[in-house]
């Protein structure tokens, strides 16, 4: 890995009177990654692998990871944070965007996608939520506390612990907390989904790439399936031993999937 | 002074060692729960037809010994408290019973869906009892809010509103539109109005958050500590006593009420016993908890936030219930014969000075007779002497006091705010 890569800067964009946070890294074509509902740990070996090839952009949602909470706690529900996040790559000037959502992340991206698809070049979504699953549940954490919400995204336990640790410093708490508290205002019922969404993605012709962790206990893969069907230029991997952090846990796999995909367009 | 009856109405007949239900509450840490997620199968309608109707011969009981009111309060999904609407129970009180008030513990205004059809009730009840209603309103546990789907971070939002809408109600003449932040209703002009005019009195009940507080003193509604000791009390009473300044009247004791476990019995022997029946689940009057269903997320006060963070982690202690002896030795707990009682309960006024004093006589696995010798010995011995003590002390409740029920409803020349 070159060290351009693995250099990276951090500010804070203005915005609707608020502020968001955003790492950005790497040269090339843009890319933004738009993280989980349960903030970011900073710079990962996901990004670094993408700013080999792209210039890779991580904003926090509005109200999420220090980015000024009281300022965004007007918004009201997920498509005001979709119409947010469109209103940042106008500001950063960005188009031919390859836009990766992760989890929650993955859910906004669609909703961006089903406004106006123009800004984008493809999509991949990994793992996200957004559809209502046919059979199974979307792990509700407003039922536990932040830390067994945050461990329950990995397959493989020792993943969250070699980035949190086997108990996460308060700050780690405090920033659960304040993200969960907004992810409550905008997204307590229905819960992480939208009956519209499905029909809306009908609409959206951008290549897609669904990526789902085979033991995806946050969102279940039957719901892969319903975003596949539901996006006409699409299709589904399933990453095996690999839970719902997809881009913690397998990283390297990830990045592959996203570079292959991107060679295909 | 005024003196209330209060049993929380448990189902007592639950099979307690059956239904044992620990849950995970962080990594290697589990705790044990009564509320929410201890299923309902556990729940024997047999005996709680048996149990509603043993209650209500008991308030009927109540209301023929002399005491002042019966409170009712409401929780859901727990074996604590079998009365998951107190509107129902109202109703058949205003009924049944003659003279007593019937004093609304309360509410749950944030997980009401319709406060229009809630003042709608409230006035049916107040009408049909002849004007024995007081009202009262919580924010409602955070199991309420969860098992209610009402979203905890809009708690305090829909609280403040829905009282608004209800008493706009209660006090506008119809037809008028409210388009709030959280309810909407494009014609409010209920074809019912309460009997009491402006409106049924308010009291607030509630367990000393500092918010609560502020707000029941800047409304002027008396605020009730729920199982309060001398020292939470007082602190309530400091905290209100400068809000009511600061909004321009004097808070004396007809501001202020408790509530406190009080059962009587013959012999002392006989109330030690039936003492440690009422103690059932450790004593838990919100029932044993997962911190996040009694808590949920954007629920707390911002004052705890960093003692809530820890405590949902699993890394601090959760509080647990005071001990009999404790609840003995702090005064929140009296048990005995009569004498003994009422010598307690003195202690109690000295300390506390309060014009509503409301009794939890019975409650755990307490028996219906037992409960009514309570009552009964409570009417003939308790409450005459609390009565007297209570008018040498200068102990008066609301309605002696005739003050007025709200802020907005005491003359603005009365009002002197100081600060």
């Amino acid at each position: 890995m070159t060290l351009a890569a693995e250099a990276w800067t951090e500010e804070r964009v203005e915005l609707f009177g608020g502020q968001l946070h955003l790492l950005k890294g790497g040269q090339g074509d843009p890319l933004v990654v738009l993280p989980r509902d349960n903030g970011y740990p900073g710079w990962q070996p996901f990004h670094s692998i993408l700013a080999e090839r792209f210039t890779v952009y991580v904003p926090s949602h509005p109200g999420y990871h220090n980015s000024d909470g009281p300022a965004w706690s007007w918004l009201a529900n997920v498509r005001d944070l979709a119409i947010v996040h469109r209103r940042l790559l106008r500001t950063l000037g960005l188009d031919s965007v390859t836009l990766v959502g992760l989890g929650f992340g993955g859910w906004l991206a669609a909703e961006m996608a089903t406004m106006d698809e123009r800004p984008f070049k493809s999509l991949v979504l990994v793992g996200p939520m957004g559809i209502q699953p046919a059979e199974g549940e979307i792990f509700d954490q407003f039922l536990v506390n932040t830390e067994t919400y945050a461990r329950a995204s990995y397959h493989d336990e020792a993943n969250f612990e070699a980035v949190y640790g086997a108990e996460p410093e308060f700050e780690y708490l405090e920033n659960w907390e304040s993200d969960r508290e907004m992810t409550s205002r905008i997204g307590w019922k229905p819960y992480m989904y939208n009956r519209t969404l499905p029909g809306l993605l009908g609409g959206v012709s951008v290549p897609t790439l669904v990526v789902w962790g085979r033991q995806d206990r946050i969102v279940p893969l039957e719901c892969g399936g319903l975003y596949a069907d539901a996006l006409p230029n699409s299709r589904l991997e399933v990453l095996e031993a690999c839970g719902h952090a997809v881009d913690i846990e397998k990283p390297n796999e990830l990045a592959k999937l996203v570079l292959t995909f991107a060679k295909t367009l | 002074m005024e003196l209330i009856y209060f049993t929380e109405q448990p189902m007592a007949t639950y099979p307690e060692e059956d239904a044992k239900l620990e849950v995970p509450i962080g990594p290697g840490k589990t705790q044990r729960v009564t509320s929410l997620m201890l299923s309902n199968k556990y729940f024997d309608p047999v005996s709680g037809s048996r149990l509603y109707n043993e209650r209500l011969e008991e308030y009927v009981l109540v209301d023929e010994v002399g005491f002042d009111g019966i409170m009712l309060n409401e929780h859901h999904t727990a074996p604590f408290c079998m009365s998951p609407r107190i509107n129902v129970f109202g109703s058949i009180l205003a009924a049944i019973t003659k003279r007593v008030k019937i004093v609304m513990h309360g509410n749950p205004l944030p997980v009401v869906d319709s406060p229009v059809h809630l003042s709608e009730e409230l006035s049916m009840i107040d009408m049909i009892s002849k004007g024995r209603l007081v009202s009262g309103f919580v924010r409602g546990g955070g199991v309420e809010n969860i098992q209610a789907n009402q979203n905890p971070v809009f708690n305090r939002e829909r609280f403040d509103e829905a009282h608004d809408l209800v008493i706009k109600t209660w006090t506008t003449p119809g037809p008028f539109r409210w388009e709030g932040k959280h309810f909407q209703f494009r014609v409010v002009n209920p074809w019912t109005a309460p009997l009491q005019k402006p409106h049924p009195r308010i009291w607030i009940p509630g367990v000393a958050s500092k918010e609560t507080v502020v707000w029941a003193a800047e409304h002027r509604y008396p605020y009730v500590g729920l199982g309060t000791n001398f020292d939470l009390s007082q602190k309530i009473k400091d905290i209100y006593r400068e809000a009511a300044r600061r909004v321009g009247y004097e808070a004396g004791p007809e501001q202020f009420g408790q509530l406190l476990q009080c059962h009587v019995a013959e012999t002392e022997e006989r109330a030690e016993r039936n003492a440690q029946e009422f103690m059932w689940m450790a004593g838990e009057f919100t029932g044993l908890n997962h911190p996040i269903w009694g808590t949920p997320t954007g629920y707390g006060s911002p004052s705890n936030r960093k003692s809530y963070i820890e405590i949902a982690a699993g890394r601090r202690p959760m509080n647990r219930p005071p001990s009999m002896n404790q609840r003995r030795l702090e005064r929140t707990f009296i048990w005995g014969t009569p004498d003994r009682v009422v010598e307690q309960l003195k202690v109690v006024l000295d300390n506390n000075r309060v014009g509503i004093l409301c009794l939890w006589a019975n409650d755990g696995r307490i028996d219906h007779e037992n409960s009514k010798t309570c009552i009964r010995l409570m009417g003939q011995e308790v409450l005459p002497a609390i009565r007297e003590y209570a008018k040498e002390l200068g102990l008066v409740g609301p309605f002696e006091a005739n003050t007025p029920v709200s802020l907005a409803e005491t003359p603005k020349e009365e009002l002197q705010p100081v600060g």
